[in-house]
């Protein structure tokens, strides 16, 4: 099913999410990878503010190339996620409630999405160009001494996402794979 | 009469010697370096265009579809077609009658990554230091380079910036000769299989078997380097390619790890001598982003 959502996400609108559900995203979102899931969530432990408003906030895993002049931003597909999963708890805790990135999650996270009614969405993995058309303004709003890893104000518009994991606990890297298994 | 020598060997170095400025060099990586960046090979499109073809899943279909658009796109507005630019590394075939003059032949090529990756807009991911005082270079340099000399007065040179998703995906395994070619393709199974959908399927598999413990993984990674659709030279090399890549594509992990039938594109197999106690074997996993430019100078 497509749906269009637009950000901040509510509870109501997370909640009606299921695996497989066609997403076409617009408004503000984030951008952390490595580096600045680990400052954010210092900044957590230290209870100082974070540079965004993290309420109904949608992170994206990306860390994109310079911008060519006149572009608004370079390439800019979702990296890994499994390489935040130990930072992901204390930012749903926080509010944040959906999460932007490629490839499968661990118990924790998926057992996190779940007890805070949140939501893991998939963006097609090196489809970087083609996501980067959806990106209508991009800003670094902190730790611009990251480079590709600072953190980034993104405005999207229809940005092409598919619901991996819901808040029923739902998986589609396990059920569309057990789907197609022919062993 | 040793001064004559000397002069003689100068004179002669001068005409059977081609020379070749290093500038050249540096000029031509930087090339390549945005191209392949940029500019998809025409094997791999064939190749996810065969792939589109054949996917049962719809979920699937879409992807490459996505896939095949977003080369599109990255082709006319130079955009590069993942935001990984990945590590660059370089293949050089040296020929030996080859005498490379204006500097030093390793800085010369990573001048030319460096202006590739600063002129040409691509992403800066090399971290110096990772754990005395991690920093990114700010240029992606160093490139991995792998020299070999060869017969001959040219230069070939293949340059694949690789990316760290599916690396990290990759695995080396000293097996045992007992395990044999079983053993091989179990591990070859699982540990695709265990990558899922994390290293951005389709993909494809670089297979290494046999050398040392550094050559495998050598092996494994140039076996990457060949063209979608070029089977081994090596008849039983052969079959299994195309066994093993069916029984991938049987897993379901399908295009973007989705489900589907489209795993992997290609499974490419090098063998080399191994010494009579080990038996190295070697899986290096490349994304669909598979960015291979070589040139001859």
């Amino acid at each position: 099913m497509q749906k269009k959502l637009t950000t901040p996400l509510s509870e109501e609108t997370v909640r009606d999410l299921k695996i497989g559900d066609e997403v076409l995203l617009s408004g503000t979102i984030y951008t952390a990878r490595d580096a600045a899931h680990k400052k954010l969530v210092d900044m957590l432990e230290k209870n100082e503010p974070l540079p965004f408003d993290i309420k109904g906030s949608v992170i994206y895993y990306v860390g994109p190339t310079p911008a060519r002049p006149g572009q608004v931003i370079g390439a800019a597909g979702p990296t890994t996620s499994y390489r935040m999963d130990s930072f992901v708890k204390p930012l749903l805790q926080a509010g944040m409630k959906g999460m932007i990135g490629k490839g499968g999650r661990s118990q924790p996270v998926l057992d996190g999405i779940k007890e805070h009614n949140a939501v893991y969405f998939g963006a097609t993995g090196g489809a970087a160009a083609l996501l980067a058309k959806t990106i209508k303004k991009a800003e670094v709003i902190a730790f611009d001494e990251l480079g590709a890893e600072a953190v980034r104000k993104l405005l999207v518009e229809d940005m092409p996402l598919m619901v991996i994991n819901d808040p029923e606990g739902n998986d589609l890297y396990i059920q569309g794979r057990e789907k197609w298994a022919r062993v | 009469m040793h001064s004559f020598n000397l002069l003689f060997n100068s004179v002669l170095t001068h005409f059977i010697m081609r020379e070749i400025d290093v500038d050249h060099l540096a000029a031509v990586i930087a090339e390549l370096s945005i191209e392949a960046s940029t500019v998809a090979n025409d094997d791999l499109v064939k190749s996810l265009q065969g792939a589109l073809k054949n996917e049962s899943s719809p979920v699937g279909r879409s992807v490459l579809g996505q896939l095949l658009e977003n080369i599109d796109i990255a082709r006319e507005e130079k955009t590069p077609i993942c935001q990984d630019t990945g590590f660059t590394v370089v293949y050089l075939d040296v020929g030996q009658d080859v005498h490379f003059t204006g500097g030093d032949l390793t800085e010369a090529i990573n001048r030319g990554v460096a202006a590739g990756y600063v002129d040409g807009y691509l992403r800066k991911s090399i971290v110096r230091n990772p754990i005395t005082d991690p920093q990114n270079t700010g240029d992606n340099t160093p490139a991995i380079i792998h020299t070999h000399i060869v017969p001959g007065e040219k230069v070939g040179i293949t340059l694949l910036p690789k990316g760290g998703g599916s690396e990290n995906m990759s695995r080396l395994k000293m097996m045992k000769p007992a395990d044999g070619v079983e053993g091989i393709r179990q591990f070859v199974i699982d540990t695709v299989s265990n990558a899922g959908g994390n290293p951005c399927p389709p993909t494809v598999v670089g297979v290494g078997v046999g050398g040392t413990f550094d050559h495998v993984a050598w092996l494994a990674k140039k076996a990457i380097t060949r063209k979608h659709g070029q089977r081994s030279p090596n008849p039983k090399l052969a079959q299994w390619e195309t066994q093993w890549l069916e029984e991938i594509n049987k897993l379901g992990i399908g295009p973007a790890g989705l489900g589907g039938n489209t795993t992997s594109l290609e499974l490419f197999i090098e063998e080399h001598p191994r010494h009579i106690a080990t038996f190295p074997v070697a899986v290096n996993i490349q994304c669909h982003a598979d960015r291979v430019k070589t040139r001859t100078i």
